[in-house]
């Protein structure tokens, strides 16, 4: 089938599911801390504008949530289904490690779900709150997780090989804290918060831009500036700190991002922008500025660095899409670092809710997350290729023994069904986000008729008529 | 390696849990959307999701436990069954995710014949059918070579397997069927009374037909089942399956509330221990047992610490979530 073989085509379906459930796990990780943070400030302050905001992204959360849990489930199943040798191989210890993120995170997040999408009025505030923390709490060991079996797959430590091939913990603690796990966790936990930010920004700037007096959008905006402002730095000192202890574990990779083909004896440079031609071995038409590279990687202009020509070409990743994956994420991140400090000179002016401009560009800036988070796992996978244990297995000795046409019937099933669910899905979410929160907003738990002027706490939640 | 062995047959003994406790959560779930062609009136449909959308992520979530318990208890068994299972699964998970967005989507959408509605119902379908092959697939067996699967993509097909789809599309119905009959009231009820007899007796020829299929598939079953000494221990299974079907039958003409629920759930049970009996201690059918399949002792430890902490830990706040949402929902009461 156009010469593709099932490693192709399984690597294909893999890259494909993981981009489309990664934008949801992004987005509510966020989501969940800043509806718990919307219902902490209502308990605390009794302010009407906390609920009703909160009420208007629980709406949004249960459809993001919905779409990340099934795309999710996919996922778990994969491993088996197309990289049968990867799960025989590395299931005693990844194996653990995804048991315990269903049993810490998933059965947290999805117990107490429920109740928080649709509980209020039978729960009371105060434990419906508790719920609403549990999910959100549930969202981020979940990421703990799953991130450290990632990162285990990057930077390998704590085990042993047993007769079987097998890859068997030879120390859980070193397993689950291998070397570049608290790096990995640190900069995707902030790029969730981020990308919510900047969804919540976008949202809030949206509504700004129509009418400047609404008073849901002002909070939102401020809040999600406030949050840009703070994390967009961290993320790229993290990234920086990131960037360093894959070199020190990953160098082969590190390569491949800085384009770096030769080896340069006295100070590498850093390519701003250039094509990588992997057959020519060198960047093609390239911007660069000389021994920057070497500065910020090794902290001084002259330090030598090692390029692709000291790895076998076997051993390369795919140089371009690698480079371009990494340009695209550290530019976003610094557009994001942008966007912080205007906002932030906007609000020293006392012009945070007036200035058109800034609104424009919040708006536009609002899907910026999701695409550095996927151009950054993109650099991250690509980057450890062509193992998938780095340095251990390959990634062509892990796929399943499948036929071509049953890899490549499930891939097509797959991008049919996706963009028909997503493309429904994000519609939905966009109308939700086009109409402004508005007083006596209500939860998913209503839809019959309104009772918004029970919603505050002086006032006491009302039991659900039939309740038993 | 007797501390190996005992620690194989505990994990055996967990995946099988919580692959039951999906089969019976999930499996009334899925029947709600097997039986919606037979309300076809959008306020009993709304009805009828709102029975379980607060908990069908919590249900699902079991299916996640099962599968990924699996990898990490029985790498090998993992490793060969989902590729041997490859077409049912994609369809499984392809109908899992049309079931699992129509929850939320279908308060959505403004077109006015619900094409959600549709999603739902065909992806529970899919999902349920494709879980019963699967099984069907399981029993009879699939090749293997060294670590590996070694048959093709469409060994699943047969009529055995057929049959235990669509056995499982009628069990699931009924589970469907009399979780209505606790959850609603008045003319939807009703209803699902007069579903339920029809979906007994469908359930009962599915029993009936998979227990005279298993033993023809290979001698192994037929000698599990019928050998001396081990009738002793396998006839009172379809003696209990007949005891049960009885007081089903009583509480269905009683009308009574819970008992057709918790009767059908039982007759899920013995269904499920006569699979157990019949594979016992294979995990992969005549090729692979336990432990073969079994994950190195400090795996199955370092799990098992979490599965003693953590599973009753979970069965408490699940039974919180459906003690929250307890009695009848009504047309108005409105989760949405
Ligand atoms: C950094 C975070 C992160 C990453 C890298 C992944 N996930 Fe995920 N996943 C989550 C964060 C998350 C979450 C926040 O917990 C989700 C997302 C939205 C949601 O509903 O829960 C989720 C849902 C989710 C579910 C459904 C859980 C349920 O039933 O409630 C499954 C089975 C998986 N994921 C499995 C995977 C697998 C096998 C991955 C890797 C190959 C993976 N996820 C990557
Ligand atoms: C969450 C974001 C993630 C994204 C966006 C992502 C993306 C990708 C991409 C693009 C590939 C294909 C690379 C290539 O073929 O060049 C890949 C491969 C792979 N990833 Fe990830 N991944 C993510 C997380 C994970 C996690 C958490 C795991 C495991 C715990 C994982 C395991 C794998 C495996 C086994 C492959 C093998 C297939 C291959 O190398 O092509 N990935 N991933
Ligand atoms: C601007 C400065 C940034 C730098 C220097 C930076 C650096 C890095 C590096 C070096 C990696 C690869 C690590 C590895 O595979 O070993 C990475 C991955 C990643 N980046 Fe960034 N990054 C920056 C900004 C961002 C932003 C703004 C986001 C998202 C909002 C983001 C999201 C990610 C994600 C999701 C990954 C993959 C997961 C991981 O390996 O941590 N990054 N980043």
């Amino acid at each position: 089938m156009l010469g593709l073989d099932a490693v192709v085509l399984a690597r294909a379906q893999f890259a494909f599911t993981m981009t489309f459930h990664i934008v949801f796990p992004a987005f509510s990780i966020g989501l969940a801390s800043y509806l718990a943070v919307l219902e902490a400030l209502w308990l605390w302050t009794g302010r009407d504008v906390f609920i009703n905001l909160f009420n208007y992204w629980l709406k949004i959360f249960a459809v993001a949530f919905g779409m990340g849990v099934v795309s999710g489930i996919v996922m778990s199943y994969q491993f088996g289904t197309n990289w049968s040798v990867f799960a025989d191989r590395t299931g005693p210890v990844i194996g653990p490690m995804m048991a315990y993120e269903v049993l810490t995170a998933f059965f947290l997040e999805a117990g107490f779900l429920g109740v928080m999408l649709f509980g209020l009025r039978r729960v009371g505030p105060r434990l419906h709150f508790l719920a609403t923390l549990m999910v959100a709490i549930g969202t981020l060991i979940s990421a703990f997780w799953i991130l450290s079996a990632n990162s285990w797959m990057q930077t390998p430590s704590g085990f042993a090989v047993n007769a079987d091939g097998q890859f068997v913990a030879a120390d859980w603690f070193k397993v689950i804290f291998n070397p570049s796990f608290p790096y990995r966790l640190v900069h995707m936990v902030l790029a969730a918060y981020l990308t919510t930010a900047l969804v919540v920004g976008a949202v809030g700037a949206f509504h700004l831009l129509r009418d400047q007096h609404l008073a849901g959008p002002r909070v939102m905006f401020s809040m999600a500036m406030w949050m840009a402002t703070l994390a967009a730095p961290i993320q790229i000192l993290a990234g920086d700190q990131h960037g360093l202890n894959t070199l020190e574990h990953q160098p082969v990779k590190i390569m491949a991002m800085e384009g770096h083909f030769q080896s340069h004896k006295d100070g590498a440079p850093l390519y701003l922008f250039g094509l990588p031609d992997e057959a020519a071995g060198k960047v093609k038409y390239a911007i660069d500025i000389p021994k920057l590279g070497s500065l910020i990687l090794k902290h001084s202009p002259d330090a030598p660095m090692d390029g692709l020509d000291t790895v076998p070409r076997e051993n390369w990743p795919p140089v371009p899409i690698t480079f371009w994956a990494f340009r695209i994420m550290v530019g976003l991140g610094f557009l994001m670092f942008g966007l912080g400090l205007l906002s932030l000179w906007e609000r020293s002016r006392g012009r945070l809710y007036q200035s058109r401009p800034l609104h424009r560009f919040a708006l536009l800036m609002g899907p910026a997350g999701f695409l550095a988070v996927i151009a950054g796992w993109v650099t991250t996978e690509t980057g450890r290729q062509p193992f998938t244990v780095y340095g251990l297995l390959r990634t062509a000795d892990s796929v399943s023994p499948l036929a071509v046409p049953a890899v490549g019937s499930s891939l097509l099933a797959f991008v049919i069904v996706y963009f028909a669910v997503y493309a429904a899905g994000i519609l939905y979410l966009l109308r939700l986000m086009a109409q402004p929160p508005h007083p006596g907003e209500e939860g998913p738990s209503t839809e019959s008729p309104v009772r918004s002027a029970g919603i505050t706490p002086a006032a006491g939640i009302p039991t659900e008529v039939g309740a038993s | 390696m007797t501390g190996a062995v005992d620690l194989a047959t505990i994990w055996a003994f967990i995946i099988a849990f919580a692959v039951f406790v999906y089969v019976v959560m999930d499996g009334f779930d899925l029947g709600l959307g097997i039986l919606f062609p037979l309300f076809p009136a959008k306020a009993d449909r709304d009805v009828i999701t709102n029975t379980v959308a607060p908990v069908w992520d919590g249900n699902e979530t079991w299916l996640v436990l099962g599968g990924g318990g699996l990898m990490a208890a029985f790498p090998l068994a993992y490793a060969v069954l989902l590729p041997a299972l490859y077409t049912p699964m994609i369809a499984m998970l392809i109908g899992l995710i049309f079931r699992g967005v129509a929850f939320e989507f279908r308060w959505r959408t403004r077109s006015q014949s619900n094409r959600w509605d549709i999603a739902f119902c065909g992806g529970s379908w899919l999902a349920a059918v494709a879980q019963g092959v699967a099984l069907g697939a399981i029993l009879q067996g699939v090749h293997v070579e060294g670590r590996q699967y070694a048959g093709g993509w469409w060994d699943w097909l047969t009529p055995f397997s057929l049959l235990t789809g669509a056995s499982l599309v009628v069990g699931y119905a009924l589970l469907g069927a009399t979780w209505l009959i606790l959850k609603t009231e008045g003319e939807l009820r009703e209803k699902a009374y007069h579903i339920s007899w029809y979906l007994l007796f469908g359930m009962l020829a599915a029993i009936a037909a998979v227990s005279l299929a298993t033993p023809l598939l290979t001698i192994h079953y037929a000698q599990r089942w019928f050998t001396w000494p081990n009738v002793v221990l396998t006839a009172p299974v379809p003696l209990a399956v007949a005891v049960v079907t009885v007081a089903l039958l009583k509480s269905l003409a009683d009308k009574q509330d819970r008992q057709p629920f918790v009767l059908s759930l039982l007759l899920f049970l013995l269904s499920y221990a006569g699979l157990g009996i019949s594979m016992y201690p294979y995990i992969v059918p005549q090729s692979i047992t336990i432990w073969q399949a079994a994950a190195p002792e400090n795996s199955q430890l370092f799990m098992l610490v979490g599965v003693a902490v953590l599973i009753p830990l979970i069965l408490g706040y699940t039974g919180w979530a459906y003690w929250v949402f307890r009695g009848k929902v009504k047309p108005d009461s409105g989760y949405h």
